[in-house]
């Protein structure tokens, strides 16, 4: 083993508490021991109390019909549906307000970070305000405060406020137009896609090119050509239409149009307010890290207002602001389970009710836990080697 | 009279209030418009708010009636409810306890804010005080009567668990980042997986877990009562972010620290004690405290689980049939106090950066 040390003879290899290598295996073994003690020790009463209360563990609650019924969901919900489809539409729900707060979060930020670096005085004091009223607010007291100013100071449907055409706030929610069901908004929907796709092979192609042939190809022009243009072209060639399904007071309530509940109003309204503050402050810090010599010698080398920050400032500030951002995001859709406090469907809300009606408690909590940390390790690692990427190299 | 080399004074264009509503307003025709539309924006939030909160509103007042009907806020609720909100379910004449505690717990975060107080004694100081705050609320020595911390509620017991849940998260935490940081696979291997599972689920699952679960993990007949098993909760949950943290701070030590200490001779106590740690926590104070703001904020989720958290007790206020239908004044209360509390130690911890700061700005 230690045949290769320069004179041949190594000194033999004692036991002995001075060789760290013997320190460090006594030291993983204890550890790995102790941590397997408590394991075992948990388990073990778990499996006691378990069969001392006749709990059955196991999935195999998921098969038995649910019994209650789910407010609000992308598919449909009966009482007689599985516990399995039950949380299946507590997912979807969790999926859909994360998916779309993130996309209005973002926009948000984005907007009051850079506001918050206005020349304009008012404009910077009003973004700054909103930033620290909000950050320093706990989020479940502000989902409380949206949805009691929904449910209790917004009238009636008879007396619904109106604030835009087709769109109507009242205190079972908010009522807003859609597209008419219609070939054409299929169509234009599918060309929108495309020119997403279209977009990201142009700008790819022309920065090849470019590196190659230093020709420089209008990029901006084209792909916002493509993604309007295409959707335009599809919804002209389904005809056109100009339907829109607006909603409408019959009765005690509206028909028509698609409805956000006071619930998801609230959350959404509350998760994206919330996070966008925390968004537009790393923005802020990430456009601030990118020193002002950067800037100056980019405009000393003759680059117009636009060039420099697309080609100089951005590259550089996104470095600062991917990693915080992504954690932001993961902060969203883990802060989404407060749905539970306000009483939207989401997966923590209706594994909950499933852990009040069958006692699994342990499987309802690994089904959330599993969840959150699907979504969640798959950001982290992502992040991690994004990290890892970036970083700079030491030694 | 006047000198030759006397300057004369800037053009009028340029300095005072026109210059400056020019340069900071309407620099160009885009910051023009923003400024007509924020201004605009004010003008109607504004006078609608003075109007609700202090024309129209109601400060006192025997009975909800003389509230209800009336467009204004009805601040008398608080005035009515603000014991409740505050205390909870403690028993009312012993409610100057809770407040003394509140004082106590209150002094000890001001305490550890003062670079004063960065020695060993700060240990000494937050045992006994906690165990001041433990005396007040517990009772049941110096004639103090006995509350079971069932009654307890209210602010004091979300900086309970706020101040308490760091105090503990804070050195499991150390060792955790230490953990993470450490050459021995099978350690390291251990702190991740704690680290990235705890990172990965929000904290009503924690919660859940510790209300639901947490009892089929012990022997039969051996119970934790409620408010512990949040705390630990709350506990296990702050240890993996201040890992987190700390690790940053680690990171940042240029390795010839490390290798310094290691040519002296230290052993690896010594050299995380006095050369690496005493650098790396430095760094980190400030993300510290907006972990510590954060977990301020967080113990508000107790409420899912019932605990009369300050955030409960106002829910529970506004349950009382006589005084229904003013949440929103109760929510911008209870808002007034987190804000308060939250908002001063941000305003600490960016004082705290520019002083630490030292030599790196322009």
């Amino acid at each position: 083993m230690a045949h290769d040390s320069l004179n041949g003879q190594a000194p033999a290899r004692r036991l002995s508490w001075n060789d760290p290598d013997v320190r460090s295996v006594v030291y993983q073994i204890v550890a790995l021991g102790l941590v397997g003690l408590v394991a075992w020790f948990l388990i073990s009463n778990t499996l006691h109390n378990l069969s001392s209360r006749n709990i059955a563990s196991g999935f195999g609650f998921l098969d038995r019909e649910a019994g209650f019924a789910i407010g609000e969901g992308p598919i449909d919900f009966a009482p007689h549906n599985t516990y399995a489809r039950a949380v299946l539409v507590g997912l979807l729900n969790t999926l859909r307000v994360a998916v779309i707060g993130i996309v209005l979060a973002t926009l948000l930020g984005t907007i009051v970070g850079i506001a918050r670096l206005s020349k304009n005085w008012l404009i910077a004091k009003l973004s700054l305000f909103y930033v620290e009223t909000i950050r320093n607010v706990p989020l479940l007291l502000q989902l409380f405060f949206w949805y009691a100013v929904i449910t209790e100071t917004m009238p009636g449907p008879r007396q619904a406020l109106h604030p835009l055409p087709g769109v109507f706030i009242s205190n079972r929610g908010v009522k807003l137009p859609v597209p008419a069901d219609h070939f054409a908004f299929d169509l234009a929907g599918v060309a929108f896609l495309i020119g997403l796709v279209l977009s990201v092979l142009v700008s790819n192609w022309a920065k090849r090119r470019q590196d190659a042939t230093g020709q420089s190809f209008p990029v901006w022009s084209t792909c916002i050509a493509l993604i309007l243009g295409l959707p335009i072209f599809g919804w002209l060639i389904g005809g056109a239409p100009l339907e829109f399904d607006i909603p409408k007071l019959r009765g005690f309530n509206f028909t028509g149009g698609v409805t956000l509940t006071p619930e998801f109003a609230a959350l959404l309204f509350g998760l994206v307010v919330y996070t966008g503050a925390f968004i537009a402050e790393v923005v802020r810090s990430g456009i601030e890290a990118v020193s002002h010599g950067q800037t100056e010698a980019a405009a000393a080398l003759g680059l117009r207002r636009g060039q420099i920050l697309r080609l100089v400032v951005l590259p550089q500030a996104l470095r600062v602001i991917i990693p915080p951002m992504t954690s932001q995001y993961l902060n969203l859709t883990k802060n989404s389970s407060l749905a539970v406090a306000i009483g939207y469907p989401d997966i923590v809300s209706v594994a909950n009710t499933a852990i009040n009606q069958t006692g699994q408690a342990i499987e309802g909590i690994l089904i959330i836990m599993a969840v959150y940390l699907t979504f969640s390790l798959s950001i982290s690692l992502f992040m991690n080697w994004y990290n890892k990427h970036i970083a700079l190299v030491e030694r | 009279m006047a000198s030759v080399s006397e300057s004369l004074p800037p053009p009028s264009s340029t300095t005072g209030p026109i210059a400056w509503v020019r340069e900071r307003l309407f620099s160009s025709p885009l910051n023009a418009v923003l400024t007509i539309l924020a201004v605009w924006l004010l003008v109607m939030i504004i006078p609608a708010l003075i109007e609700w909160g202090l024309v129209q509103a109601h400060f006192t007042a025997a009975t909800s009636a003389e509230c209800r009907g009336h467009p204004g806020a009805c601040w008398a609720f608080i005035g009515e409810k603000y014991r409740f909100i505050l205390f909870g379910l403690y028993p009312y004449d012993e409610q100057w306890r809770p407040l003394l505690a509140v004082l106590v717990l209150i002094g000890l975060i001001v305490a550890t804010c003062m670079p004063l107080f960065w020695k060993p004694r700060l240990i000494v100081i937050w045992a006994v005080g906690l165990v001041v705050v433990g005396v007040l609320m517990w009772g049941g020595v110096f004639g103090l009567t006995y509350v079971e911390d069932t009654n307890w509620g209210g602010l004091p017991l979300t900086l309970i668990l706020a101040t308490f849940g760091i105090a503990v998260a804070f050195p499991l935490g150390l060792l955790l980042a230490l953990g993470r940081r450490s050459r021995m696979p099978a350690i390291k291997t251990l702190c991740i997986i704690y680290i990235e599972l705890i990172r990965g689920v929000p904290l009503i699952s924690l919660l859940f877990m510790s209300s639901v679960m947490l009892p089929l993990f012990l022997p039969e007949g051996f119970s934790i009562d409620k408010l512990l098993r949040a705390q630990i909760a709350i506990i296990l949950f702050s240890a993996a972010y201040i890992a987190e943290v700390v690790r940053g701070g680690l990171q940042a030590i240029p390795k010839g620290q490390y290798e310094g200490a290691d040519s002296l001779g230290l052993s690896y106590a010594q050299k995380m004690g006095f050369v690496i740690l005493p650098q790396a926590l430095k760094i980190v104070i400030p993300p510290m405290v907006s972990l510590f703001i954060s977990a301020f904020k967080d113990t508000s989720l107790v409420v899912i689980i019932g605990i009369y958290d300050l955030m409960q007790s106002t829910k529970a206020s506004l349950n009382d049939p006589a005084w229904r239908g003013f949440s929103i004044e109760a929510y911008i209360f209870i808002a007034a106090i987190y804000f308060v509390f939250c908002f001063s130690m941000s305003k600490y911890s960016r004082n705290l950066e520019e002083r630490l700061a030292t030599g790196h700005k322009r």
